[in-house]
């Protein structure tokens, strides 16, 4: 029996379901390989908060564009925050208008940045879920071994289990299991996610490992069971990545964070301890923003908690446009209505 | 955003390992991951390595990969 007749057999006779996926990278690979359209029409995916670009605040982007204003600043950021709108601006039009801001694949280009830009000041966007929040705290160990006094960040980092709980205590939120992210998995192991009281699966990325996760989900649902299920055992282990959480402890802390479109979530998010102060742009040069204008036309917390789809909204493929966005679901590739933009649409 | 690929661990020079993938190379910082060794599959995200990855898990993908690029299918052998 192929995947997709298992899928069929086992939802045959089901209620309406759905999942949800709470990655971005999930989100594309499910579009791509066409699964939405194939699933029996009582079980559908829904995407989540997946996306750490487009769950980042205004505030923060605001932030980040008027740092890029004072002179002898660099900012270094991940390619898909460019584009990110603030309440006036983003980053690329800032580049165009002079600001220094350089794309770098990992935050250890940084370093070598700073140690060529010695008269600047260099300022890192510590975006990311767990599994990229542990690499820009490793790189802030490595900025202090090596003395380099030039180097700061500028952290919005975001922790998944938060938003999940969430989710499920939000009423208008229906889901009947999750699709866990697998690469967060690898940093936080699946013990976190034991909270959890619906189904949830710990899924790979290439199609198959999505159907077979959909397999999982069908499964306990036929049974009865509620269980934190990983069918990403190539990476992902129950304790997670042990070292990798030591020292993403050591330069972090908890607080809470607030997450573009769903608001404050508690203990959802990472701060630099005082520790660490030295590095920590927003204690070193902190910088008083006006309060983030809005855009109330986008609905894209609707879109993030599941409750809408994108072509519900009325900007979507009209005024919001990958090149000429409204949102944020809609700059970042990974970004729920871009992936229906250009797969669905 | 949280892309990420395995490669395999060809060199380590203190906490920085030169990995491969496809005749690729690359640095990766191993601060993450201070148990992998040469020879390891790892899991790059970001440039550092996340996880060491299950050998045949690679060869799995790898098969499918030269299988798109025109190779007859070996996977189900593997």
């Amino acid at each position: 029996m192929s995947l997709i007749e298992k899928i069929f057999a086992l939802a045959a006779g089901k209620k309406n379901l759905r999942f949800m996926e709470v990655c971005g990278t999930h989100t594309v690979s499910i579009f791509r390989a066409g699964i939405r359209k194939i699933l029996p029409p009582n079980v559908e995916l829904v995407s989540g908060p997946g996306c750490p670009v487009c769950v980042t605040a205004e505030d923060f982007i605001d932030k980040a564009i008027a740092y890029s204003k004072i002179p002898d600043v660099i900012i270094a950021t991940f390619g898909d925050m460019l584009k990110v709108p603030g309440s006036f601006s983003n980053l690329a039009e800032e580049a165009a208008r002079g600001a220094d801001v350089r794309v770098i694949y990992s935050p250890l280009d940084c370093l070598k940045i700073a140690a060529e830009s010695q008269n600047k000041r260099v300022i890192f966007l510590a975006i990311g879920f767990e599994t990229t929040a542990p690499t820009a705290a490793a790189t802030v160990l490595s900025a202090r071994n090596l003395g380099l006094k030039n180097l700061f960040f500028l952290s919005a980092q975001k922790l998944v289990p938060p938003a999940l709980k969430m989710l499920l205590a939000d009423s208008e939120v229906k889901v009947d299991g999750f699709l866990l992210p697998g690469h967060v998995a690898v940093i936080t192991g699946t013990k976190i996610f034991e909270f959890l009281e619906i189904p949830s699966v710990v899924a790979g990325f290439e199609a198959e490992e999505i159907l077979l996760a959909i397999i999982n989900l069908l499964q306990q649902i036929d049974e009865g069971r509620a269980e934190i299920s990983n069918e990403y055992k190539s990476v992902v282990k129950a304790e997670g990545n042990i070292a990798a959480k030591k020292i993403l402890a050591q330069v972090y802390e908890i607080v809470d964070a607030e997450w573009r479109g769903l608001g404050v979530i508690k203990n959802s998010g990472l701060k630099m301890r005082d520790e660490f102060a030295d590095f920590d742009i927003e204690k070193v040069l902190p910088l008083e923003i006006e309060p983030a204008k809005k855009n109330t036309a986008c609905r894209c917390g609707e879109v993030l908690r599941g409750i809408i789809n994108p072509p519900e909204c009325k900007l979507f493929s009209g005024a919001c446009q990958p090149l000429h966005a409204v949102g944020p679901c809609m700059i970042s590739v990974e970004g729920v209505c871009a992936a229906w933009y250009k797969y669905k649409f | 955003m949280c892309l990420a690929f395995a490669a395999k661990v060809v060199e380590i020079k203190e906490s920085l390992a030169t990995v491969e993938r496809a005749g690729v190379k690359r640095a990766a910082s191993l601060m993450l991951l201070p148990e992998a060794k040469v020879g390891d599959y790892v899991l790059v995200h970001a440039g550092f390595a996340m996880q060491v990855v299950d050998e045949k898990e690679v060869a799995l993908q790898n098969a499918l990969i030269a299988e798109m690029n025109g190779a007859p299918r070996t996977v189900l052998e593997l």
